[in-house]
């Protein structure tokens, strides 16, 4: 009995030294794509049922909670502003000179008409500080094996109730993620690809959002150049800096 | 004859004054109640043509499925060489571009910083091509309260009562905040330049009105517009033609695939506007039916009393043998000219009140206030060909009625008994 009861307890053993919990791939994943501060230019393509258009911007974000953000291209949406401190965001329009406050509901809008909220562009939440996760088994997304994980909020201030992501077992970096409502609709689809290594850690250069609620085909979000856990100046995270 | 009954009318008041009294009022009843139906149909059907739907609106199919949504993602592009297709084509009509928009009017402190906000239904129509028929269709000249109309570029006109609740003032700056054809956010300044009363509840409440250009550059829609009204010539909607223009549009522009393809409708397929105009219609002519029915009944009524007070009138004639179908008939004549006296004071009163009613109108504003549905708060009567006959033949018809049908009586009166009962 005892010699069947050992290498018993020795294959559990192994099996969960193979199979990390939740927390342990959410912290790792957290590592990759949450950073003390970071700074990046992006490009959005936004794909309406009638046209396309692409949009350039700049973006520093320090933490969860602070974040700006400054339009380069195109002409009409060059110079636009935006600075998020908590749940507050003010937008600077140069045309009309003028600083217009918007929080609430109104963060989970589109963005440029694309299909990222306020909220998609501007935060940078650990997903650890804000949700549970269980594994629901493991899946292969584009050639990779990944881990396939729910996550549901365990606090109130998140924009989706629910995740479901599909972590890469290798580099720990989500290769999909399903955004669900409070009542249980999907509300946003995400594939993350060209992962690339940076500064030590794995994160992937292009976001698909698809807002399944919306027509077109979504919208690419691509990182053209980032940059973790530089200093960034206070200044940057002020009102002041909107009118610059 | 004629002249004699008439005579024996107008000699004895009891005979004819309470018959053509009753006659007078039920006829000017029916004129009027027909000129204001008229008038309460034509002013809101006038209101949302003007203010809506147009006498036919052209827009792209899925921005008429949600149109109660402004979805300006779906308007009409290429806009301004199809007006000139459509002038060319429809010589007569008149076309109007025009961008319903949503948002919000922010007027800021002397920071610059937000003071106040309010939720915004925006309108942009020609103000400033030097084309006064929109600035004329809105009526903007004599809705101004305050300020003045547009004059340049930058500039809008505010409801009254949206004004007093941002407290703004003509002069004033305020921000548009709302959402470009792209769906970015859109930020655009503008300068009160005077307020408006629309006269409807629903549109006082929190409305601007600003030049095409300028929304055009505020929401980047650059030769696209949410639709496109069209009007008939003489300005009178006639849903036949209507029609007509339906059918010449669906031959130049054939249904394709192109989602965004122009289609066109007419006002009676709008906003249930069909619906209202039927059932307005169908109250007209119940209004009539009621009417005959129950002056037929009054007068048979006062057929009655009048055979009963003339019961000896009439025995004495047939005693000297005069013959039945003779009274019948005189009483019929006699009716005829009661008829005609009646129906024609009543129509005539009728008309004056309600040209009255036409010119003036009613104002039922105290009633609407919360409300938020497209009517005008004056109605008017609207007087049409029909109206001198509407109530004239029915009155007449009535009048008749009523007196053939209590002069039966008289011919159950036994010739054998009529000196028994003269002698009584």
């Amino acid at each position: 009995m005892r010699k069947i009861t050992i290498p018993m307890i020795l294959l559990c053993v192994s099996t969960n030294a193979q199979n990390p919990s939740a927390r342990e791939i959410i912290e790792k994943v957290d590592r990759n794509m949450s950073a003390e501060s970071r700074v990046f230019t992006s490009k959005m393509i936004i794909h309406n049922p009638r046209n396309t258009r692409t949009i350039e911007s700049k973006s520093w974000s320090m933490g969860e909670n602070k974040s700006f953000t400054e339009y380069i291209s195109p002409p009409r949406e060059q110079g636009t502003k935006m600075l998020k401190l908590d749940n507050l965001l003010w937008i600077f329009s140069p045309e009309t000179d003028r600083i217009i406050q918007i929080s609430g509901h109104m963060l989970r809008q589109s963005v440029m008409g694309s299909d990222l909220s306020y909220e998609d562009m501007m935060e940078d939440p650990h997903l650890l500080n804000h949700y549970n996760g269980k594994v629901d088994g493991e899946e292969k997304i584009a050639d990779r094996n990944c881990w396939v994980i729910t996550l549901i909020a365990n606090t109130a201030d998140v924009a989706y109730q629910t995740q479901k992501i599909w972590v890469d077992k290798d580099r720990f970096i989500p290769l999909r993620k399903d955004l669900y409502a409070k009542s249980g609709v999907l509300l946003k689809k995400m594939e993350l690809s060209e992962v690339l290594l940076i500064q030590g850690r794995w994160y992937p250069k292009k976001i698909l959002f698809k807002d399944v609620l919306k027509e077109g085909d979504g919208t690419e979000f691509q990182i053209m150049d980032i940059e973790f856990n530089t200093k960034i100046p206070d200044y940057v995270f002020s009102k002041a800096s909107l009118k610059k | 004859m004629i002249r004699f009954l008439f005579k024996g009318i107008f000699r004895d008041k009891q005979r004819s004054l309470l018959p053509v009294i009753v006659a007078t009022i039920g006829v000017m009843l029916t004129v009027t109640l027909y000129c204001w139906l008229n008038g309460f149909l034509n002013d809101s059907i006038e209101l949302n043509a003007r203010f809506s739907t147009g006498h036919v609106k052209i827009m792209t199919a899925p921005y008429a499925r949600n149109i109660d949504q402004i979805p300006n993602d779906l308007a009409l592009t290429g806009v301004d060489s199809l007006i000139i297709k459509l002038k060319n084509n429809f010589p007569g009509m008149k076309w109007e571009q025009r961008i319903h928009f949503g948002g919000l009017i922010d007027a800021p402190d002397q920071k610059g910083e937000t003071r106040t906000q309010g939720p915004a239904i925006g309108l942009g129509i020609d103000l400033l091509s030097g084309d006064q028929s929109e600035t004329e269709r809105f009526n903007l000249v004599k809705s101004l309260r305050r300020g003045r109309l547009p004059s340049h570029q930058g500039e809008i006109l505010m409801s009254e009562l949206f004004s007093q609740k941002l407290k703004v003032n003509p002069g004033d700056t305020v921000t548009l905040i709302g959402s470009t054809m792209n769906g970015s956010m859109a930020m655009y300044n503008y300068t009160v330049a005077g307020t408006i009363v629309f006269g409807t509840p629903a549109m006082d409440q929190g409305s601007v009105i600003i030049d095409l250009k300028d929304v055009r550059a505020a929401l980047d829609m650059n030769d696209a517009a949410g639709e496109i009204t069209g009007y008939l010539p003489g300005n009178y909607y006639d849903d036949k033609v209507a029609e007509q223009v339906v059918n010449r549009f669906n031959k130049l522009f054939p249904p394709s695939d192109d989602m965004y393809a122009p289609i066109i409708t007419t006002l009676r397929k709008q906003n249930n506007l069909g619906q209202v105009m039927d059932q307005i219609s169908q109250v007209g002519g119940l209004v009539v039916f009621v009417f005959v029915l129950s002056m037929s009944l009054v007068f048979w009524n006062a057929g009655l009393l009048g055979g009963l007070r003339r019961y000896i009138e009439f025995g004495t004639r047939l005693a000297i043998g005069e013959d039945y179908s003779h009274i019948y008939r005189t009483m019929i004549y006699e009716s005829v000219l009661i008829g005609i006296a009646g129906s024609f004071t009543g129509t005539l009163i009728g008309l004056i009140l309600s040209l009255y009613l036409q010119n003036h109108g009613l104002d039922i504003g105290s009633m609407m206030k919360s409300s938020s549905i497209m009517m005008p708060s004056v109605f008017h009567a609207r007087i049409t060909l029909p109206a001198f006959f509407i109530g004239f033949i029915p009155g007449l018809l009535s009048t008749i009625t009523g007196t053939a049908l209590s002069g039966i009586g008289i011919y159950k009166r036994k010739t054998a008994q009529l000196f028994k009962e003269l002698e009584a």
